[in-house]
């Protein structure tokens, strides 16, 4: 039963077994044959079909196929050849094993850690956004993303922090490309983390508001995590599985709950307005980052683990049992003209930034580059915890870009279009739907929101209302029928509201700790991680930071999504250019410019597509993609005592201006700190490849592995350079 | 039976892992080979020095 404790006596015998490769046998050709053809076929039945709606099967048959066929040849290949990972090698959980930062874990329980760690409510909301373009374009970019760039950079990330015995990327930048590009880089990460929180806390705002069954469950969360705090620390100390599953037991009692209250007389005490919920969310972050860890946020994060794992594997039975039929098309208008409601822009580049998470996900790089490493019993593994642990929340992107097509359009374009467009009744929004090219009823809207209990799904903007009501449109088909239908819609609120809240949580206090290393340095006191009144200093700095965007974004005309949506996006991958960029520079100085592509290609078109955004989201004179253009635009009317649409008062004509100017400098502030970096890392790249000797490296020494896995002498055994 | 036994034992067993609730069993077993006159603390006392250290680290979450 023991996983990770390597009995000492299991050293090698001196000199140790002869390095095997792994041979090719026929079978593994015929099963590697199957798996191609599964995988083709998919993207054949995609590739061919037009105006007919097909099985959302084809989409998952292509995923897979490419997933495993990616799996099993590409992360070999960047293990082999490019970071040569060595099984003689000790890992710094080998070396520096202290039993509680360093230790040697096993690699399916740390996968699941790390897939816990980097999967949460991103891969759920991009996609569906991503559907305003139809399926096709979305299913591509997510899963040669992933192939090819988001896993890649998660894995190199790994890779290179585990032989500095788990640097962070803010470390491993300072110290391989300089305290300017270093420092740059910290700076990016901490605004992008405020983009990031600022938007989350946004998508709960708007599937919460205004429904009274969605605010009492989400609400209990708190108590029940308190409860699960106290009983952790004071009843049963450590029993962390019996703990959670009570935990998970009595979230579902409060979804039930929640559907009691919906229809009691204490409904009007839950239906909260956008703006009530931002200050309870404001203030939620603030006292999380402040309470000890013990009472909310370990156990919410206990609570968000199980739930994870579980409805995961739920949908993915689901839709695999249900096989539903895409209504969407697959690739619509939108992708061209770039009018589209939910998001503005034409497909390059704006689809690859509202796809981040499930693609290519800047973030992971920070996880990547924390606890993960010090964890990795064999260099080898960074494949299967790297390279696989992103597949998978590909793998999720996927579902949820399924769970949006299976809508009928119409209906998609009444939940996620801006409330401007879609005016106050149904009546207005099947006007608006119309007038985008789709149809839908205004009884059919009613009747929608009825089978999942929800007063209107009109403007319900975010993508998690759209994700509930097509996993619910899902989940009856397979388990309960359609009386199940506004159980599911709530039960797919709630686990989306309880992953935004666990973000929330930690990424304030991430956010509280950066701030405090940095503010550390210019007044030593505050960035002392025990004294008080620094603490709540700096927590109120961070939540006041992500509360102002949440708040603006809440009440902006426009819609915040929309607005907001792009920021967080281009935010987002161009923390990922900043990871490649060091992994790319780290390749050139370890002497391998031969395999820098591996990288580099990933990095070229990322640094290609949020450029392009960021320059048009700056510089674009059309008014509904650039934000100094829109600004200029209704500051002129203004000036003009003209109301263009979207505001009904002047209040709502300066809010418009001040956002977007707003929106557009903190992009051009992303996009120089980003420059810095990229110039930073290419100086770097030029010195190493003009010097004739190589610059001196940061890795860890080599140190002789003594511990021996048995699972890992089998075909998969990989020996690098050194053996 | 013993088969579904089995089962529902890996099953435990990795939540024990995922969840980090089989941590104090390590940390005994290596407290004895490194300490072994110094007594082993309880469960309790391990579980108030776990959450200690947490507070001064920075929880690695994404979205």
């Amino acid at each position: 039963m023991s996983t990770s404790a390597v009995p000492e006596s299991a050293l090698p015998a001196p000199g140790g077994p002869p390095p095997r490769r792994s041979r090719t046998t026929p079978k593994s050709i015929l099963v590697w044959t199957a798996v191609a053809l599964v995988g083709a076929t998919g993207w054949a039945v995609l590739a061919l079909s037009r105006d007919e709606e097909i099985s959302a099967v084809w989409l998952l048959m292509a995923a897979l196929g490419s997933y495993a066929i990616g799996y099993r040849f590409y992360s070999r290949f960047i293990a082999r050849r490019v970071l040569e990972v060595d099984d003689t090698r000790a890992t710094p959980a080998e070396r520096l094993e202290d039993g509680v930062d360093y230790h040697p874990t096993d690699k399916r329980v740390l996968f699941g850690h790390h897939f816990a760690a980097i999967a949460g409510a991103g891969p759920l909301v991009g996609p569906v956004l991503a559907a305003q373009m139809g399926y096709l374009p979305g299913t591509i970019w997510i899963i040669a993303g992933v192939i090819f760039g988001g896993a890649v950079q998660d894995m190199i990330v790994l890779f290179f922090s585990m032989r500095r015995d788990g640097k962070s990327l803010g470390q491993m930048a300072r110290d391989e490309i300089g305290r300017v590009g270093g420092a740059a880089a910290l700076i990016g990460v901490f605004a992008i983390m405020i983009i990031l929180l600022a938007v989350l806390a946004m998508v709960v705002v708007n599937a919460l508001a205004e429904s009274a069954w969605g605010t009492f469950s989400v609400t209990m969360t708190i108590p029940i995590a308190l409860f699960m705090g106290f009983y952790l620390r004071y009843l049963r100390p450590g029993r962390v599985v019996e703990t959670s599953l009570i935990g998970v037991a009595l979230l579902l009692l409060a979804i039930l709950g929640g559907g009691w209250i919906q229809d009691s007389s204490l409904a009007e005490h839950f239906v909260w307005s956008p703006e009530t919920l931002v200050f309870c969310l404001v203030g939620y972050g603030f006292v999380a980052s402040v309470l000890p860890v013990w009472m909310l946020l370990a156990p919410r994060d206990y609570l968000s683990t199980f739930m994870k794992v579980g409805t995961i594997a739920l949908m993915a039975v689901g839709v695999a049992v249900a096989a539903p039929t895409l209504k969407a098309e697959s690739v619509t208008e939108f992708a061209s003209t770039g009018a589209g409601p939910v998001f503005a822009g034409s497909l390059f580049p704006f689809l690859f930034i509202t796809i981040a998470c499930g693609a290519l996900s800047g973030f992971h790089a920070l996880v990547s580059s924390g606890t993960t490493p010090k964890l990795i019993q064999k260099e080898s593994q960074v494949r299967m915890i790297g390279y696989g642990s992103m597949l998978t929340e590909s793998f999720v992107a996927v579902m949820a870009l399924i769970a949006a097509c299976v809508l009928e359009p119409g209906l998609f374009y009444a939940m996620n279009s801006p409330a401007a467009l879609l005016g106050p009744t149904v009546e207005t929004a099947s006007e608006a739907v119309k007038g985008l090219g789709f149809s839908i009823t205004p009884d059919q809207l009613t009747a929608a929101a009825k089978a999942v209990e929800e007063q209107t799904l009109v403007g319900r903007s975010g993508g998690a209302p759209t994700l509930a009501v097509g996993m619910s449109e899902i989940f009856a088909g397979v388990f309960g029928g359609a009386g199940m239908k506004a159980f599911w819609y709530h039960f797919a609120i709630m686990f989306e509201a309880l992953f935004i809240l666990t973000t929330v949580d930690a990424g304030t206090r991430v956010g509280r700790f950066m701030l405090q290393d940095m503010l550390g340095n210019v007044w030593k006191p505050i960035g002392r991680v025990t004294w008080k009144p620094g603490i709540w200093i700096t927590s109120a700095l961070v939540v006041g930071a992500w509360g102002y965007f949440l708040y603006a974004g809440v009440t902006d005309p426009l819609g915040g999504i929309k607005q907001l949506f792009p920021l967080f996006g281009i935010a987002n991958q161009l923390l990922a250019a900043v990871a490649l960029a060091v992994t790319t520079t780290m390749l050139i100085k370890a002497g391998k410019l031969r395999w820098a592509w591996v990288s580099g290609i990933p990095l070229v078109w990322d640094v290609a597509v949020t450029f392009t955004a960021g320059w048009q989201k700056i510089f674009s004179e059309n008014p509904k993609i650039g934000f100094f253009a829109q600004r200029d635009l209704y500051a002129d009317a203004i000036d003009a005592g003209k109301l263009l649409p979207g505001a009904t008062n002047t209040d709502d004509m300066h809010t418009i201006v001040l956002n977007n100017t707003v929106d557009g400098v903190i992009m051009a502030i992303f996009l120089l700190l980003v420059l810095i970096v990229l110039v930073n890392c290419a100086v770097v790249c030029v010195r190493a490849l003009r010097s004739s000797e190589p610059l001196p490296t940061t890795e860890a020494p080599y140190v002789e592995s003594r511990i021996d896995v048995p699972e890992q002498r089998d075909s998969e055994s990989l020996v690098g350079a050194r053996s | 039976m013993r088969a579904v036994r089995k089962a529902l034992g890996t099953v435990l067993w990795y939540a024990r892992e995922l969840t980090g609730e089989a941590e104090y069993d390590r940390y005994c077993a290596r407290h004895r080979r490194h300490h072994p006159h110094a007594p082993v603390p309880t469960r309790r006392e391990y579980q108030r020095m776990r959450t200690l250290q947490r507070e001064c680290e920075s929880p690695g979450r994404c979205c």
